[in-house]
């Protein structure tokens, strides 16, 4: 060691050839004696958040739901806001993950793994709203259909259910797709591992495997059916969760808009979130060869369009309301840009709207610090879509005499700050002891790979 | 296939080393598509290459058969479909029938999202699986991971791996083949057989028990299913079984006053206390009153006020002039049920001189089967109607002589 410590992530990688170089980039990240300091402070402010949103958790458990704002009229409240909110940053994960894998653009093996991980950690800060939102979380299991001493079953046309099912399945393929990717990767951290603990476990995580080409070949196969299986999965999830809004028969959720709307959310807000991530995970651990500008700027691109889908949807839910000549939806939306929520709603118009129309300039797509302020300001944005969405129309019933306004407690917005603990907790461990970016892959696309 | 299926040797002294196979290492992929190639041609038939990542033409190159996975998924996928339909059709329309919004029990739409969930997580569920145990995988331990240099088979080279137990395997021959290849080393590979790292016997016998001991607390569940017991059931969480109960008259402690009688709130009345006799109830002393409270003045305004609130509240029974032939009494005359009271004709004699008292009260209270409209009808358009309804008495009974002089003669 010199005097002076230099990052053991900054500086060319070595090896004698391509494949070598990246394997060194991404390995050595993960076997780095100690992380950069920058890293214990983010696990900290991590970990100290995770421990709020766990004791929030229990203290919800203990006395109940009332400790939150969460009251009729707005009986969905923060919980559901912060479900559909995470449950929206998973879809960009497996849209780069499979749709652009189906479609053969190679430029998402360098943030793919992100992306993926992004989603798992994701779905598990999603899942733990609906299952505290019960009130009593230690029943949840009864939406599972199971032969129980009541002789009842679950209602399986009610969207709630479906939701069950949908998010359960996308759980599960995104783990699996997730894990099966890192495998060949595992392999590689293996027969790199310097000692014996490092070595058994990353052998166990990758099962043996040793790149035959027999086994590479199922595997292949096996990876492009969890893509084309995931395909159809990632649009039906957040359509699902559009169907607990667009079945019911509340002004502002009553619209046929609603899932295409809510699919191209997730993936402005999931695309938002990747950049987040990917920005200072490259400049902090020397992933900018891997993670290039250009990577960045196709992100970007898909972030405007994605934006634009969405002021599309805005714009037409105000058409729609005006054209139907329904008096109740005409009411519902006027009210959603001037009533008392319209300091939300303008929140959410600045956020979504103008805040990536930056992205017209090639300037800003290929600016580093542009772009992560830009994902942060998307995802304040599209917390405040779901907040507009589910706090409006629920505050103003069909009855005036039913009418309220949602106040948030300080145990609502710590539950939420303490999610974001949870989710960066495991991106950061992700970040120190898994592969970051998905090495075979990336060798795959290499020019010198492509042999005939 | 490998040597861990086979009972692990006991080595008491060093043996000769097995040979296992040959194995060849190549530093870019396009030699060892051509070794691939080569080796095929010979006809050798126990060999694989390992590859840093998925090389692409060596499946045709080494003539590998296209894997049966996708046919296994398939299957898996239209069995999750069929059992996702078949699950909420048993259940929801048949086991336990769900009346939901007046549907059909069985209403295909509203099934699809499931039925297509489980469909797509049985099928990933067997791509996953399906490509583990196709491809032998967990694999933990292989003969060429003794070979130092296959490490970085992972990592930046490539190789290609003759096992001796190919008939037409020659450590002479097939040595020349490889060779031929160009490769960076040939080298020999010999069994595992003196590695010291196996799963330890106490690990398998240790799992083996703590599989046998995972299935206690499920024969336990369906024991306590299938028996009856005289103890109550244990609660982890009690939710509301388990609660204080106040007792009418006792002490309750949770309250801080220690009684459970709660005291009225401050500030309360009794309701008797604030009424107005003959406004509320009809009555002056007790008895029927003949006259209107003095707050419901006789004049157009009430009179206005009542008929709108007779026509809205009484008519449909009782008829525009009251002869108890609303449209409702005579739908159900038509019915002919002979299980309808018809509803009373306010033009009888005896009601014309009843004390308007006694009408507010039934107006109030319900009468024989109709129903109270004391909760419905503010109190002050109820003595409006009882008003409207006097006049509708009088117009019913009137002669001549009601008629005032001036528009007589136009009647004459």
């Amino acid at each position: 060691m010199t005097a002076t410590p230099v990052s053991p992530y900054q500086g060319r990688p070595g090896g004698e050839n391509v494949f070598a170089r990246i394997t060194e980039n991404v390995a050595r990240i993960a076997e780095a004696p100690r992380p950069p300091p920058a890293w214990y402070v983010a696990f900290g402010i991590s970990v100290a958040l995770l421990l709020i949103f766990i004791s929030n958790l229990a203290l919800v458990a203990w006395f109940g739901v009332g400790l939150w704002g969460t009251m009729h009229p707005v009986a969905w409240g923060f919980p559901i806001v912060n479900f559909v909110f995470w449950i929206g940053i998973g879809h960009a994960g497996t849209l780069i993950s499979a749709i652009l894998y189906l479609l053969r653009q190679d430029w998402r093996t360098a943030i793919s793994r992100f992306a993926e991980a992004m989603t798992v950690f994701a779905l598990v800060c999603a899942v733990v709203f609906p299952g505290i939102h019960v009130g009593r979380p230690w029943v949840s299991y009864w939406m599972l259909p199971y032969p129980n001493q009541m002789g009842m079953w679950p209602q399986f046309r009610s969207p709630l259910e479906w939701d069950l099912f949908a998010v359960g399945t996308y759980a599960t393929v995104s783990v699996m797709f997730w894990y099966l990717g890192m495998v060949p990767d595992f392999a590689t951290l293996r027969n790199r591992a310097a000692g014996p603990v490092r070595r058994v476990a990353y052998g166990i995580a990758a099962m043996g495997w040793r790149g035959s080409s027999r086994q590479w070949h199922r595997y292949e196969r096996a990876y492009l059916l969890l893509a084309a299986l995931a395909t159809p999965l990632v649009l039906s999830v957040h359509s699902v969760v559009a169907f607990d809004f667009a079945t019911s028969q509340l002004p502002g959720w009553h619209s046929t808009i609603f899932p295409p709307y809510f699919v191209a959310g997730a993936i402005f807000g999931g695309f938002a979130m990747v950049v987040t991530l990917v920005v200072p995970a490259r400049q902090f651990f020397g992933l900018a060869s891997l993670i290039q500008i250009r990577h960045l700027e196709l992100m970007n691109k898909i972030i405007l369009a994605t934006g634009m889908l969405v002021g599309y949807a805005y714009a037409m839910e105000f058409f729609i309301a005006w054209y139907s000549g329904v008096t109740f939806e005409q009411f519902a939306f006027v009210n959603r840009a001037f009533g008392p929520y319209a300091w939300a709603y303008w929140t959410m118009i600045l956020c979504n709207l103008a805040a990536p129309q930056v992205f017209w300039w090639k300037a800003a797509r290929t600016n580093v610090w542009v772009s992560l302020a830009v994902g942060i300001i998307v995802n304040v944005g599209m917390w405040f879509e779901r907040f507009v969405i589910i706090c409006t129309s629920l505050s103003r019933d069909f009855l005036p005499s039913s009418w309220g306004y949602f106040v948030p407690t300080a145990y609502d917005y710590l539950t939420l700050a303490g999610s974001f603990g949870l989710f960066f907790t495991l991106f950061l461990l992700f970040c120190r002891y898994l592969p970051m970016v998905a090495m075979a892959e990336v060798k795959a696309t290499q020019p010198s790979a492509r042999v005939r | 296939m490998t040597v861990h299926d086979e009972p692990p040797p006991r080595i008491v002294a060093p043996s000769a080393p097995v040979l296992h196979g040959l194995l060849a290492e190549y530093d870019d992929a396009a030699t060892l598509l051509a070794a691939a190639r080569r080796v095929r041609e010979a006809g050798l038939e126990r060999w694989d290459t390992f590859t840093p990542f998925p090389v692409h033409g060596i499946d045709q190159a080494m003539g590998i058969r296209s894997t049966v996975l996708p046919w296994l998924v398939f299957a898996a996928g239209v069995t999750g479909c069929l059992v996702g339909l078949l699950l909420q059709y048993w259940t929801n329309a048949v086991d336990y029938a769900w009346i939901v919004s007046g549907k059909p029990f069985w209403s295909l739409p509203a099934n699809v999202p499931i039925a297509f969930a489980l469909a797509v997580l049985s099928s990933a569920l067997t791509a996953f699986f399906g490509m583990l145990v196709l491809n032998n995988l967990p694999h933990p331990w292989h003969p060429i991971d003794l070979e130092k240099r296959f490490a970085r088979s992972t990592i930046d080279r490539f190789f290609l791996l003759i096992e001796a137990a190919d008939p037409r395997f020659d450590s002479v021959q097939t040595r020349a083949i490889l060779d031929e290849t160009g490769p960076v080393l040939v080298d020999v590979v010999h069994e595992d057989t003196a590695s010291p790292f196996r799963t330890p016997r106490a690990v398998i016998h240790g799992l083996v028990v703590l599989l046998v001991a995972a299935l206690v607390p499920f024969g336990l569940l369906a024991q306590a299913r299938a028996t009856k017991s005289r103890t109550p059931p244990i609660h982890l969480v009690r939710d509301m079984d388990a609660q204080p109960t106040v007792k009418a008259q006792q002490a309750f402690p949770r309250f801080a006053d220690g009684r459970g009688a709660r005291p009225a709130v401050g500030g309360t009345v009794a309701r008797e206390d604030q009424l107005d006799e003959h406004l509320t109830r009809g009555t002056i002393r007790g008895a029927a009153s003949r006259v209107f409270p003095p707050t419901v003045a006789a004049d157009r305004a009430n009179m206005g006020a009542g008929r709108r609130a007779f026509d809205t509240y009484c008519v449909p029974c009782h008829g525009y002039v009251g002869n108890g032939d609303g449209m409702v009494a005579q739908r159900a005359e038509a019915l002919a049920q002979g299980i309808w009271v018809p509803p009373t004709n306010l033009n009888q004699d005896h009601l014309r001189r009843q004390p308007v008292g006694q009408l507010f009260l039934s107006v109030s209270d319900g009468i024989r089967t109709m129903p109270a409209y004391g909760p419905l009808v503010p109190i002050e358009d109820r003595w409006r109607i009882i008003m409207y309804v006097r006049a509708l008495q009088r117009r019913s009974s009137a002669t001549i002589a009601d008629v005032p002089a001036a528009e007589r003669k136009a009647l004459e």
